[in-house]
């Protein structure tokens, strides 16, 4: 009974929903924009890679991987280009006041 | 009850929000969100009315499902005609908003064609 | 008490919770905000009522495109909320009652159910094979009911032609008022350099494999003008003028190839909208790529909305 994969994908799994808690407290935590969009890019980054991480024994070898791996890898290009485009509009809006 | 009648109770409270939303909300975007709301709330029924249908090593009724995907796309041309239409008002009287005016006149239109 | 029912209540819960933001939320962005997170929370609800075709399409099209277009007017409207009288209060315990009583109707009508489940999932899987298709969901739009997804295309164009419609009269034929950056080298025009080339593969993949996983001719669609509009609003490509006759042809290529199949149905297979026997998947791969490309162009335009300026001649 091959349960060393599952045992993987439970630990992994469950550290990166502990990074997205982390994030989520930073979200409600953090006093301003800027410092509540580090904590989501970084920690629900992390979070995501390490679900990834911890799908990739259960997924067919390689096109699943291939297709988990990009999914991860697309979402971080998404998420820091709009991380950067509220950064840039709340300085604009800051450098109007 | 199992996981499907959750669902499926959840629908009815998406369509009475939504219909609520609709009828006192204001502001005509507001309208059109809630109407948007009650679209999927009844989607949501016609899905649950599909997984109840699981036969033949499917896991849903296909035939309910394709209705939900034509729907979809149908409330999306709606609501963008919805969308232009408000928007247009606005371009017309500079208020978006659907009551008849205050007694005191209109303000001027900032854009006649 | 399982782990999934445990978490179908919590998404439940989580729905209901983004939805009444969405009606209680004071101002209207926060509202359009949570309908996007609303449209991804009901994506996942679609994958666990074992619809996966139907997640696709509202992750796209219903979160997706109209939350864009939604976001659009909530900014344009910004002014005019501060004018707003709320409803009073008969209005709203009326309102309440009322919206009570049909949820509650709904809700009875969901926890009796008929004692002999009527579906029609044998009758379609049993004729599947003939049409060469694997996925059930599109053998139903493009075999079984087909008339509907030719007057769903047709619903598309017309609300295209009732939003170009909108336009004041010398604007007609101009070009749509999207509103474009104003950075001109900002990260927006590396996203717009990066995704493209990777959404076009993926939407056409998402077309390509809709005959036998899920997937299709809309989804696809929409992910290709998803990129188109990401490439206008970067300011990559100005939006088209709406007098350009090809981007008109575009827009009808799809419904006009597929009325031209059903009409040859007539002659080859006895009917509208029949395919004659062993020829039935090319042509579907036909009617849909042609869709594909058609709904992309339409979709791109609706979220574009009327023409605002004229061409420069």
């Amino acid at each position: 009974m091959t349960a060393v994969p599952y045992i993987f994908t439970v630990i992994a799994i469950s550290a990166g929903a502990f990074f997205f808690l982390a994030g989520t407290v930073g979200l409600l935590r953090f006093p301003d924009t800027l410092t509540r969009l580090h904590a989501l890019t970084k920690a629900d980054n992390l979070g995501l890679g390490l679900i990834v991480f911890g799908l990739l024994p259960l997924v067919e070898w390689p096109f699943g991987a291939f297709k988990l791996i990009s999914v991860w890898l697309l979402l971080q290009l998404s998420g820091s280009i709009v991380a950067q485009l509220i950064a840039n509009f709340v300085r604009r809006e800051e450098a109007h006041e | 009850m199992n996981a499907v009648m959750l669902f499926g109770l959840c629908g009815p409270v998406l369509v009475g929000l939504g219909l609520f939303g609709l009828i006192t909300n204001p502001q005509p975007l507001r309208k059109i969100l809630a109407f948007n709301l009650l679209g999927t709330g009844t989607f949501l029924l016609f899905g649950v009315i599909a997984r109840r249908g699981a036969a033949a090593g499917l896991g849903g009724d296909p035939v309910p499902q394709a209705l939900v995907i034509t729907g979809i796309v149908v409330a999306f041309a709606a609501t963008a005609m919805a969308i232009a239409l408000l928007l247009r008002l606005f371009q017309e009287t500079g208020q978006a908003a659907l009551d008849s005016g205050d007694p005191n006149g209109t303000s001027a239109p900032t854009d006649v064609s | 008490m399982t782990i999934t029912f445990i978490f179908d209540a919590i998404l439940v819960v989580l729905l209901l919770t983004v939805a009444i933001w969405i009606i209680v939320a004071r101002a209207a962005f926060s509202a359009v905000l949570a309908f996007v997170a609303y449209g991804l929370l009901l994506a996942v609800v679609w994958v666990e009522l074992s619809a996966i075709d139907i997640a696709l399409t509202e992750a796209a099209i219903g979160s997706g495109v109209t939350g864009m277009i939604l976001l659009g007017a909530a900014s344009r409207l910004r002014e005019t909320e501060a004018a707003v009288v709320s409803a009073g209060r008969p209005l709203i315990l009326a309102a309440a009652l009322l919206c009570a009583v049909i949820a509650a109707a709904l809700a009875a009508l969901v926890l009796s159910p008929p004692s002999t489940v009527f579906t029609l999932a044998p009758e379609t899987m049993a004729h599947l094979h003939e049409s060469g298709l694997g996925n059930p969901v599109a053998g139903v739009l493009f075999v079984y009911r087909a008339f509907d997804t030719l007057l769903e295309k047709v619903v598309v164009v017309l609300a295209l032609v009732g939003v170009w419609s909108l336009a004041p009269d010398r604007f007609w034929g101009g070009i749509p008022g999207l509103q474009v950056s104003q950075q001109p080298n900002s990260v927006l025009t590396l996203l717009s350099q990066l995704l493209p080339p990777l959404g076009i593969v993926f939407g056409i993949y998402m077309f390509w494999t809709g005959a036998n996983n899920p997937g299709g001719a809309f989804q696809g669609g929409t992910v290709l003008a998803a990129m188109w509009i990401l490439v206008m609003i970067a300011g990559l490509q100005n939006p088209p003028s709406t007098n350009w006759r090809w981007l008109r042809v575009l827009v009808v290529l799809g419904p006009a190839i597929f009325l031209a199949i059903g009409l040859a149905g007539f002659g080859l297979a006895g009917a509208f909208l029949a395919y004659p026997p062993g020829y039935a998947k090319p042509l579907i791969i036909v009617a849909e790529a042609a869709l594909t490309l058609s709904i992309g162009v339409a979709l791109g335009l609706l979220a574009a909305g009327p023409p605002e300026r004229v061409a420069q001649q």
